[in-house]
């Protein structure tokens, strides 16, 4: 069965939105997103295809809710936690303690 | 994106865990402000410009550039190393008879080593659903028209492979040298949503 990131030939998605700034990240947010993925991969905590699936297995309404770097965090929170390098407990605690 | 909604929120969760990672020894704020800058530093699309100029200018180059890109790259100081794995690249090049676009309907595949950051757009489901059923209606809102005549190939990328279009040189650039070829070369050329 395929999962919600398989959208190609899907119908019902809003006109695209063409970006004229063209800037790799809209907000700072986005950018440390980017730079901890990238340092979790360098460290061995998970690899890209881990990392991708991650992103790929999320819940349906989730996935289409989120936007593209909200994807890339969903998916390592949920990796650390899996990878046990994390408790669930503690990044719900450090999520409202930023 | 950042204006569709309040961004304070997820950037406080996003400062969150970054600090617990930190206290873990996971990640470190010197190494992450480094990787960012490396990136940024590659961000544009100004390598795959030189590529395509020096396509256009030298044949035999162009011959290799297609035969195996990951090959010829490092003529233009260029290659597809550098990210976290190594991906072929497959350059596709425009003719009278056909235009090319890359997309990734699965995700966001990009040949990021020598385009720089991919737009937003392109990550999008709405150009990721759409392009692969109706490429010209897409191409219309791109506001490009390739013509009623030409054949229209999407190259749908994957983990391992990448594309990028070499678009056909405009006519009467004949004077041009390299440099002022390369500076005709868009972003969008290159994924094929524009005719260069």
């Amino acid at each position: 069965m395929s999962r919600i990131n398989d959208v190609g030939g899907m119908e019902g998605f809003p006109p695209i939105e063409q970006d004229l700034d063209e800037t790799p990240f809209h907000a700072d947010w986005e950018a440390h997103v980017f730079a901890m993925n990238r340092a979790l991969i360098g460290a061995g905590v998970y690899n890209l295809d881990e990392f991708r699936d991650a992103i790929e297995r999320m819940a349906p309404e989730e996935y289409l809710a989120s936007s593209y770097y909200e994807k890339w965090f969903h998916a390592i929170r949920t990796l650390c936690i899996e990878k046990g390098v994390l408790n669930e407990e503690e990044v719900e605690r450090a999520l409202h303690a930023g | 994106m950042s204006g569709h909604h309040d961004d304070a929120p997820i950037a406080a969760q996003v400062r969150g865990l970054e600090a617990l990672l930190e206290d873990r020894g996971l990640v470190d704020a010197r190494e992450l402000d480094r990787a960012l800058e490396a990136f940024l530093a590659g961000s544009s699309p100004a390598g795959a410009a030189r590529a395509v100029a020096r396509a256009w200018t030298d044949d035999d180059f162009r011959r290799r550039l297609l035969d195996d890109a990951n090959a010829a790259l490092p003529e233009v100081r260029l290659s597809m190393g550098g990210g976290l794995q190594e991906q072929r690249l497959k350059v596709v090049e425009n003719t009278a008879a056909v235009h090319n676009v890359i997309v990734c309907t699965l995700c966001s595949c990009y040949p990021i080593a020598v385009l720089g950051p991919s737009p937003t757009w392109y990550k999008s489901e709405a150009y990721r659903s759409r392009v692969v059923r109706d490429p010209r209606g897409v191409l219309a809102e791109f506001e490009f028209d390739p013509g009623p005549d030409v054949e229209i190939t999407v190259w749908d990328a994957s983990a391992e492979s990448r594309y990028m279009v070499l678009p056909r040189r405009p006519e009467g650039t004949e004077p041009l040298d390299e440099a002022e070829l390369a500076a005709l070369v868009t972003r969008n050329g290159l994924i094929g949503v524009a005719a260069v």
